[in-house]
């Protein structure tokens, strides 16, 4: 089983979310799951959203794109895009070693503070185990 | 028995299954104007033999004809080993060589032609060909509005009415859907150029894109450096739309202005594909590195296997439709890849100096063409600047009818310019490449001054019509 922290939130669509603070402000950041990575396998190239960019929840924003696969990486939360992880434009693969750290995508500061259409990291770990048949 | 997939029967017991009245009432849902009822020419049934003898004796119409037509297709010698070679068994089948191990010659031909098509274009990558010069300029226009940020409201492309007209007719078509602004601009009546003035006239800093035909539809070279750097200089793309066969002469997309087109594409038929009623052809799509994920077709590298062996595989294909199925880059990038094995073959025995002797004396023939012309009453060059191997020149007869006469005389004198350039007159678009000799130069001048003359006497004797490859 792979690794889902408990301390995150999650989407169906495999993004997680963290809720952190900028400037005393209430932001939060995306990634992929661990279980999302293992999936697509090596990850070769990113695109990313363009700063200022806003989107709603669920809006195509990001491309991963691995040796096997592109996937799109939807918006979780309706928001503003206010910074993302350039390291990843050099080095894709951070997000195979470190998903949940280094590998993170965007941050976004959200228009809406509702998060109850989000999963929980059990929700979350129910519905991959769901999937795997 | 005879050959009759369904008797009268089958057919009323099928239409009866579905609703149907009768054959037609199938056809209904395509709007009456679209629907072609009958053919010119075409006579409604024929049995194999009758057929044969139609087809021998039309065929034979167009044999001895000497073209001056090129007008986007373009006739030149092809050395026999091209399809000789072409039609080895090993290389004529067309399937996409996804299966690696089996197929390392195909996919090392497709790795030369890129590697080819690239340093034609002075640019970093090429796909392995798109279906048609026509969808390698829609190709070339979506990739751009990809490249562009996708949450600009409204993006606009520029597209000068010096290129094709077909082309962008396809472009139309294809990106016509997509919400895009597509804006045509017009061209200097003097010259056949589009000029900077004209554009700045668009308003507004919101551009996508300027397509910049080198040379353009009437064989003029337009002056590529400075649109490129006054597109980049609005924030969007320059894409090329060359003829390959001329950027053996001519300053190739990836040197145009200070930073080079970001794309360049056009039509590959000029290098070995013979003319065949408009087809098949194959497209050229190539660009810049940073772009290459949103290149869209088949691309072929070269890697090493386990053993550290040189190896040719598709590559990037992630974002292909048979992997990313409605969401590739494009659900429409047929490659041609026959066409692509002559044009490699054509190329490599020709190599770069034969490229260029082509392409000189094409330029030369033309050159030599149109001074000839231009002393002749009655006829006026139209665009006077430099051109590659095509020009217009006006008439003050009927250009359809002069076409008409000079057919009579085993000529293809050109392309009418009537339907596509109204505002232009009566023109034609002449075509002249290294197949001409000195002498078919001098008898086309002197036939159709011959031509021009005599056509007030013989106005009143009955036409037909005479069928041309365009």
């Amino acid at each position: 089983m792979n690794n889902v922290p408990k301390k995150l939130f999650y989407s169906r669509t495999h993004e997680w979310i963290r809720k952190d603070q900028k400037d005393q402000e209430e932001i939060i950041t995306v990634g992929i799951t661990d279980h999302a990575q293992c999936m697509l396998g090596d990850l070769v190239y990113i695109e990313l959203p363009e700063i200022d960019s806003s989107f709603e929840d669920g809006q195509e924003c990001a491309v991963v794109e691995s040796v096997k696969a592109a996937a799109d990486i939807y918006c979780p939360i309706p928001g503003e895009i206010i910074e993302i992880n350039e390291e990843l434009l050099e080095n894709p693969q951070l997000i195979n070693q470190d998903p949940y750290g280094k590998g993170w995508l965007f941050r976004v500061r959200p228009f809406d503070k509702n998060f109850t259409k989000l999963l929980t990291a059990d929700q979350y770990s129910k519905q991959v185990a769901s999937e795997a048949h | 028995m005879p050959f009759v997939p369904h008797t009268k029967k089958d057919v009323a017991d099928m239409l009866a299954t579905i609703g149907a009245g009768n054959i037609q009432d199938l056809f209904k849902e395509i709007p009456a104007d679209l629907q072609k009822v009958n053919l010119n020419g075409i006579p409604p049934q024929l049995n194999e033999a009758e057929l044969s003898r139609l087809m021998r004796k039309r065929a034979h119409q167009d044999n001895n004809l000497q073209c001056f037509i090129g007008a986007g297709a373009y006739e030149h010698h092809i050395p026999a080993a091209v399809w000789e070679v072409t039609s080895r068994g090993e290389f004529l089948t067309a399937y996409t060589p996804y299966q690696a191990e089996a197929s390392q010659g195909t996919l090392q031909l497709l790795y030369e032609y890129q590697t080819m098509m690239a340093s034609l274009m002075a640019l970093d990558v090429s796909n392995a060909s798109l279906y048609d010069g026509g969808s390698a300029l829609a190709e070339a226009v979506l990739m751009a509005l990809r490249c562009s940020r996708k949450n600009n409201p409204t993006q606009r492309i520029l597209l000068p009415r010096t290129i094709h007209p077909h082309y962008r007719q396809v472009v139309k078509t294809i990106v016509g859907q997509h919400g895009v602004e597509l804006i045509e601009i017009d061209f200097c009546q003097k010259t056949g150029r589009t000029l900077i003035e004209t554009l700045e006239k668009v308003s507004g800093d919101n551009l996508t894109a300027l397509v910049i035909p080198q040379p353009n539809f009437f064989g003029v070279l337009e002056d590529a450096d400075a649109l490129t750097d006054w597109i980049h200089a609005k924030g969007g793309l320059a894409i090329g739309l060359v003829n390959p066969l001329s950027m053996a002469l001519l300053k190739p997309p990836g040197q145009w202005g200070e930073q080079g087109a970001d794309i360049a594409c056009g039509e590959g038929q000029p290098l070995g594909v013979p003319l065949a009623s408009g087809g098949p052809y194959y497209g050229i799509l190539c660009c810049k590195k940073e772009f290459v994920r949103q290149l869209p077709g088949r691309i072929v590298g070269r890697t090493v296997d386990a053993e550290g062996k040189q190896g040719f595989v598709l590559t990037l294909q992630a974002r292909e439709q048979h992997i990313r199925r409605a969401k590739a880059t494009s659900n429409i990038c047929t490659n041609q890849g026959l066409l692509v094995t002559a044009s490699t073959i054509y190329m490599s025995l020709l190599g770069p100096e034969g490229l260029r002797k082509v392409a000189i004396a094409s330029h030369q023939n033309a050159s030599l063409l149109r001074e000839k012309l231009s002393a002749i009453t009655g006829i006026e060059i139209v665009f006077a600047g430099p051109m590659f191997h095509e020009f217009v020149i006006r008439l003050q007869k009927p250009a359809d009818k002069i076409l008409q006469k000079l057919a009579k005389s085993k000529i293809q004198g050109g392309f009418s310019l009537k339907k596509v350039y109204p505002e232009l007159g009566e023109c034609l678009l002449i075509c002249v490449t290294e197949t001409k000799t000195v002498e078919d130069i001098q008898e086309f001048s002197e036939k159709l001054a011959e031509t021009i003359n005599h056509y007030a006497d013989s106005k009143a004797i009955g036409e037909k019509n005479v069928t041309t490859h365009l």
